[in-house]
């Protein structure tokens, strides 16, 4: 197997569904860091069958919204000193700003370069958000 | 951004309360106008029309007008300095300062929602695209309680594009806030209510609704008969147009079975859906629709303003 050094200080993502490390990645433009980030994909895992596995060093402060509506099965650890000292769920999120387009185009927030999109996530077993402009539900996908 | 100042940007931004004290206060105008003629003296509200709708856009200019009030504002977007691809943000920054209250109808949905964020005045949406169009909600109402002197405990039938219609999503969503309403829903099956809509007035509301295609089948029942525009090139299928076009139309004749005291709405302006005929019926009533739509701007105007208590 590969070996990967643990991180001194950073996070490590874990649990991530094979395939959706790249899109964290990219999402989160974790190519454009100046901080040491390793992307691990199809990495074996007993719960998993395949897994991915992002570990950033030294960074703390990722969109934690942006990464519960991508995966909110993946986990969470905040790394001190070689050592998770806390780890964090993630959901999907109930309110989100700005991450992704209405999908109506007569939406006042597609034409106002202004105006940032802003969603509330309506129960319905889907991944469903109400623009809180027009209405218009969207269905987040990547 | 103020967050104690009150906007009408969504008929759900009013309780079933404050719609019935803008209506109240409405009919109390109507009755009395002249102790409201100088209740909005020395304030200005502004007309943002970035679309032109001259009957909603004179509707509130008369409202103000005859509140001892002024107005100033743009009625088409290509005549005035916003097309210059401002944001609407900005606009509405430098604007309210000019103005004590604010109508907007503008062509993008939600466009009144995003300006009542950064307005430091109220806000009323005069239509935003297909989506809201609160004051022609409270325009209906006022018009029903009015002749019927109360909005619950009624049989509402409505005819027409029941799909695409705002002015209809708008009044079944409000109405069914109200108690005891039945609704008969009239529409080809291609424009009948989207089931969402549907779903949703069920659930949230317990409301009655049996929907129909043809206007005969239920206007012996009706209190009320709400009618509106809808369009050849709406229907799918042409052999469906031609069996049910004439259902559409009302005329005197189909309002024989009709209840003595049913009332006959439209938003106006219509195109054939109610046969000139009608006008002289005595259930006609889609004109005074179009004249109590000022008093319950009057209404809206004083209280957004907070100038309602000083008559
Ligand atoms: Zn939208």
């Amino acid at each position: 197997m590969l070996k990967v050094t643990g991180i001194q200080k950073g996070i490590v993502i874990d649990h991530i569904a094979k395939g959706n490390g790249i899109k964290i990645f990219e999402k989160l433009r974790l190519s454009q860091v100046d901080y040491p980030v390793v992307l691990l994909i199809n990495v074996s895992s007993q719960k998993l069958g395949q897994k991915d596995i992002i570990k950033i060093q030294d960074n703390v402060d990722i969109d934690f919204t942006m990464l519960g509506l991508i995966d909110p099965k993946a986990t969470v650890n905040i790394i001190e000193d070689e050592k998770i000292v806390s780890k964090q769920s993630l959901e999907i999120p109930r309110e989100v700003t700005g991450l992704f387009q209405c999908k109506n185009p007569r939406c006042v927030t597609s034409v106002d370069d202004y105006a940032v999109p802003k969603f509330t996530r309506v129960e319905n077993g889907k991944i469903q958000y109400r623009c809180n402009y027009c209405e218009e539900l969207t269905e987040y996908k990547l | 951004m103020n967050s104690t100042v009150k906007h009408l940007v969504d008929p759900n931004d009013f309780t079933v309360e404050e719609i019935n004290q803008v209506i109240d206060l409405g009919l109390k105008i109507h009755k009395n106008p002249a102790s409201y003629a100088r209740l909005c003296e020395g304030k200005i509200l502004g007309t943002l029309f970035y679309e032109p709708s001259t009957r909603t856009r004179l509707s509130f200019e008369s409202a103000m007008l005859r509140l001892g009030g002024k107005v100033l504002g743009f009625s088409d977007a290509n005549t005035s300095a916003v097309k210059k691809g401002e944001s609407l943000a900005d606009t509405i920054r430098v604007l309210d300062d000019y103005c004590d209250a604010l109508v907007m109808r503008h062509p993008m949905e939600g466009a009144p929602k995003l300006a009542s964020e950064y307005a430091t005045v109220p806000v009323i949406n005069g239509g935003d695209g297909g989506h809201q169009h609160p004051t022609q909600t409270l325009t209906d109402l006022i018009t029903i309680k009015h002749f019927k002197g109360h909005i619950g405990s009624l049989k509402i039938a409505i005819c027409g594009d029941l799909l695409f219609g705002r002015t209809v999503h708008s009044l079944l969503k409000t109405l069914s806030r109200f108690e005891n309403i039945s609704f008969y829903l009239i529409s080809p099956p291609e424009l009948k209510i989207p089931k969402h809509l549907k779903d949703y007035l069920l659930d949230a509301y317990k409301v009655s609704i049996t929907e129909f295609t043809d206007l005969e089948d239920c206007i012996e029942e009706a209190d009320i008969l709400y009618m509106t525009r809808i369009q050849k090139e709406r229907f799918l299928n042409e052999e469906e147009y031609m069996r049910l076009k004439d259902s559409y139309i009302l005329t005197r004749d189909k309002l024989s079975d009709a209840k003595p005291e049913l009332m006959v709405m439209h938003p106006l302006p219509r195109v054939n859906e109610i046969h000139y005929d009608v006008d002289g019926d005595p259930r006609a009533k889609y004109f005074d629709q179009a004249a109590f739509g000022v008093y319950v701007r009057m209404a809206l105007i004083s209280i957004l303003l907070e100038v309602a208590d000083h008559a």
